[in-house]
């Protein structure tokens, strides 16, 4: 049943359970606020919000305070609330002359100059000066990490940070200590923060206290050109704002996106940054008689790449794309490939049994990520979220608080923030709890909501199709005979922002072809003789002197050191391409800055090579090329959607058979901060897994901290 | 009042005695499940009872005791001004009440007392280790200020040179009786009886007595 109310005498109709805050949002009048926000708890500790509700006294903090708690007037009638009367007015001010009473007024230096909440509001609503003439409070400089910069005096004590790192990142380490005017955030004894969403603390805190040390007084807002793009740090695809300033980079921040991150990225999308601008390959290189790499032109690179294709027959050329590739790149990769006749193309650099034939259900997070908030029971089959999908991990966890969710896992019993029954360690337990013989059986087949999450590092094994067949036949189970709609409860959660795209545009060895694993073992044995890299660098490239390889890429990591040839392209900041995320979201990032020095962007490099090999894609532009594109897969031209994927789709997968393995399942992602060239190259990402492994090793507080 | 922080040098380890670690147990049972959480102030409030002030090992022992953040403690004892978080006095941590009533009726000048014969500044240790003091809010005692709370004990009504005595008391093991220290029986009148004469007869209580 809804409730009326007049809003600065506009009448609307509420749902219960809506806050006056809310209402006057949906009325269109504008609240200050510094606690309040949206995702986290409401506190009520900053009064900014403060209104006036006829026929009460004072003024009413409209952030906590319900339209329902209102008591009714005496005739009946709906509640009058005043956002803009003089009572209300002379409150705000009040507050915010309380409140900058002990904020330094040191604007000019603080890099959340510009971009401040309290600035801005202090503006909109603060009076013009201030009476207090004594010292303003000092606060002792605090330790949270090398990724938050800290500026205590500045602390407001919203407590934001506080609730953040409690209710969506799951870590119990930031807390106020003291009361009053002394209140202090801080973690105990100074300990660092270790979570992978540490970083949006500083995008919460609306003032300057808590900012981003990785890039600390090196922009100022305003003078930053922002572009909206999306994140491929994994396969989530979080919608990002990517800051640049000329030719560089300087800073990623999230954009809000419901359906995928909420407004949530985690810290290695955001300050991976700075791997944009080191060990980047700007000049194409060839190695030369004496192996050395030297700088080339494109005219001669391109020359000698052209070359082998065109003189090494077909079966003995090897095509691989890796991690971080946009679908128009690997679309070109694949019809050139055609045109040469290669059958041995897998984008699949991890070893994934994901067969795109068994239809595109198989492969896809197919309750989506917005589904978690339904889920009422998770099965994690050989994942670990909070380092394959930190923000899923955040999302599952608020569900979890919620009640009513019941976590399993199978692999490694990791801290996942939220409270899990550990089932076991690999196959045997999943076979268990398919033969109806495990008690989580019972909970699966009890679930309304039920989500079987299946890890990359699963679809990895040499027994991976087998152990999807059997996560498929768990999912179709576990919603049989129950009216669930389309709810498909079966999901691989990738790690590989390039994996769908992949698999959609078909980049798996055709007739006759080797995949990644069979391609480097052939290319040891002198089987293979060209091996085209495309940006593929968690791979054990084959010996120097075994084959010859082609590395197109951006960062000089693994795949540059062992090429014989060096193509430089473009990083996802640096091209306009086609991302896929897990659940099936094609999104299209944006080019932010350009490529570094004569680097190109990867789709025209493919092109330029096709005319040299005489093999001439017919695409001379991006949009000519999407075209094509489209052709070969509609769905990719569907942008920011998830294109239903009913159970039906899993039936194909569900039917394979086949030996399994009794080892245990372990996560793909040893090192959550360095899982691909741009993170590696980041020096910020360098500390963090340094941090990360001191933290980690046991060791006990000393008495004298 | 002013930032509270964990003392500098922290004992190695904290553990209850036997019988008030089955005392927390108790405590904790009477919280439902989940909720244990709820015990943080009591259990603390035993530990500094047994080790006489709030060490850094005691917070975590708690902490894991009740399955908490180390955090989270750490929020709770430095809220609550009753938790010592530096080492206090063996033989008296004196708490001397300074508020209004107590102030006009001379706890001033047993906190110049405190300064002289204790330490120069509150929470600070006597030379011997002995004492300690500070100057607390209001001990709910007006009437028989100033006051003075040792422990769960509280010394009222008095004056330098009944504080002079008390803290010499204390430092002999002199046996010293908590309440007023001029005789009052609880907060009636001192004295004699000088108000209300003009109404005549008994009161109700005066014939009682009788």
């Amino acid at each position: 049943m809804t409730k009326p109310i007049f809003i600065d005498g506009k009448l609307i109709e509420v749902e219960p359970g809506t806050t006056i805050l809310q209402a006057c949002e949906m009325a269109g009048a504008e609240i200050p606020r510094f606690c309040y926000h949206e995702r986290l708890s409401i506190a009520g500790n900053c009064r900014m919000c403060l209104v006036e509700v006829e026929g009460i006294p004072k003024p009413i903090a409209s952030c906590a305070m319900g339209v329902t708690d209102l008591p009714p007037n005496k005739d009946g009638a709906p509640r009058s609330v005043l956002t803009a009367s003089p009572l209300v007015k002379a409150a705000r001010e009040g507050v915010m002359e309380f409140l900058l009473i002990n904020h330094p007024l040191d604007c000019p230096i603080c890099d959340q100059g510009g971009e401040c909440d309290l600035q801005d509001q202090a503006m909109a609503f603060g009076c013009g000066g201030s009476r207090f003439g004594e010292n303003k409070r000092a606060v002792e400089e605090k330790y949270i990490g090398p990724l938050i910069k800290t500026f205590m005096n500045r602390c407001i004590h919203c407590t934001r940070c506080v609730r953040f790192m409690t209710e969506v990142a799951g870590v119990e380490e930031l807390g106020a200590i003291s009361r009053g005017e002394d209140m202090e955030i801080t973690t105990y004894l100074d300990r660092g923060i270790l979570s992978e969403l540490s970083g949006n603390v500083n995008d919460l805190c609306p003032v300057g206290a808590l900012t981003h040390r990785p890039w600390s007084y090196i922009a100022r807002p305003w003078e930053m050109e922002k572009t909206e793009s999306f994140d491929v740090m994994d396969a989530l695809g979080s919608a990002i704002r990517v800051d640049s300033r000329g030719p560089s980079v300087m800073r990623v921040l999230p954009r809000n996106n419901d359906d995928v991150n909420e407004e949530w990225i985690t810290d290695k999308t955001r300050y991976a940054c700075d791997g944009l601008r080191t060990q980047r390959l700007d000049h194409p290189y060839v190695r030369d008689a004496n192996g050395k790499l030297r700088p080339a032109s494109w005219d001669e690179a391109l020359a000698v790449v052209a070359g082998k294709l065109s003189n090494t027959a077909p079966e003995r050329v090897g095509v691989i794309a890796g991690d971080l590739c946009s679908a128009e790149e690997m679309y070109a990769l694949k019809d050139l490939a055609d045109r040469i006749g290669i059958a041995s193309i897998d984008c699949r650099q991890d070893g994934a049994k994901l067969d795109p034939s068994l239809g595109r259900a198989s492969y896809l997070f197919n309750s989506t990520i917005a589904g978690v908030d339904q889920a009422d029971a998770i099965l994690l089959v050989g994942a670990n979220p909070r380092v394959e999908a930190a923000v899923l991990n955040a999302r599952i966890l608020t569900r979890w608080r919620q009640g009513g969710l019941t976590v399993g896992v199978i692999g490694e019993p990791t801290q996942l923030t939220y409270g899990y029954e550990h089932l076991g360690v690999g196959p045997q337990t999943l076979g268990d709890i398919l033969a109806g013989k495990h008690a989580f059986a019972e909970v699966l087949k009890n679930a309304q909501r039920p989500m079987v999450i299946v890890g990359s590092g699963v679809a990895a094994r040499a027994d991976g199709q087998a152990l999807l067949a059997q996560a498929a036949k768990l999912a179709a189970a576990s919603v049989a005979g129950k009216d669930v709609g389309d709810w498909n409860a079966f999901n691989v959660l990738h790690t590989a922002a390039s994996r769908v795209a992949g698999l959609d545009l078909g980049l798996v060895p055709g007739k006759g072809g080797l995949d990644t694993a069979a391609m480097i073992a052939a290319a040891n044995a002198g089987k293979l003789d060209v091996l085209y890299v495309l940006s593929a660098d968690e791979i054990e490239l084959p010996a120097k002197g075994k084959s010859f390889v082609i590395y197109q890429g951006h960062h000089g990591d693994r795949g540059a050191h062992r090429a014989d040839v060096i193509l430089p392209g473009a990083a996802y900041t640096e091209k306009s391409g086609t991302y896929v995320n897990t659940e099936g979201r094609a999104q299209l990032a944006v080019r932010c800055v350009f490529p570094p020095g004569d680097a190109k962007e990867d789709w025209a490099i493919l092109r330029a090579l096709s005319a040299k090999v005489g093999k001439t894609l017919p695409y001379d532009s991006l949009d000519a090329l999407r075209r094509e594109m489209y052709k070969a897969a509609p769905l990719l031209a569907r942008l920011n959607t998830v294109a239903p994927a009913p159970l039906a789709g899993v039936e194909a997968l569900a039917k394979k058979n086949g030996a399994v393995d009794a080892e245990a399942f372990a996560s793909p992602i040893r090192d959550f901060y360095l899982t691909n060239p741009i993170a590696r190259a980041s020096a910020v990402m360098a500390e963090m897994s340094a941090l990360k492994k001191t933290l980690e090793a046991p060791h006990r507080l000393k008495a004298a901290e | 009042m002013a930032v509270r922080r964990l003392y500098p040098e922290q004992p190695l380890s904290f553990a209850f005695t036997p019988e008030n670690e089955a005392w927390a147990k108790r405590e904790i049972a009477k919280y439902p499940q989940g909720k244990e959480a709820s015990a943080v102030i009591a259990l603390l409030w035993r530990a500094q009872e047994q080790e006489g002030w709030t060490t850094e090992p005691a917070l975590r022992a708690i902490a894991e005791m009740l399955g908490m953040a180390y955090i989270r403690v750490l929020e709770v004892a430095t809220f609550y001004t009753m938790f010592q978080l530096a080492p206090v006095g063996k033989k008296a941590h004196l708490q001397v009440c300074g508020t209004t009533p107590c102030m006009l009726r001379g706890s001033e000048a047993l906190i110049e007392i405190c300064k002289e014969r204790i330490a120069e500044h509150p929470h600070e240790l006597s030379a011997d280790g002995q004492f300690s003091w500070e100057e607390v809010e209001c001990l709910g005692c007006c009437a028989n200020a100033p006051v003075v709370q040792i422990g769960k004990d509280v010394f009222e009504d008095l004056d330098p040179q009944l504080f002079e005595k008390l803290l010499h008391d204390l430092d002999t093991g002199a046996p010293v009786k908590p309440g007023s220290q001029i005789g009052r029986q609880c907060s009636a009148p001192e004295g004699v009886r000088i108000t209300l004469l003009d109404v005549g007869g008994p009161t109700k209580r005066d014939a009682e007595k009788v």
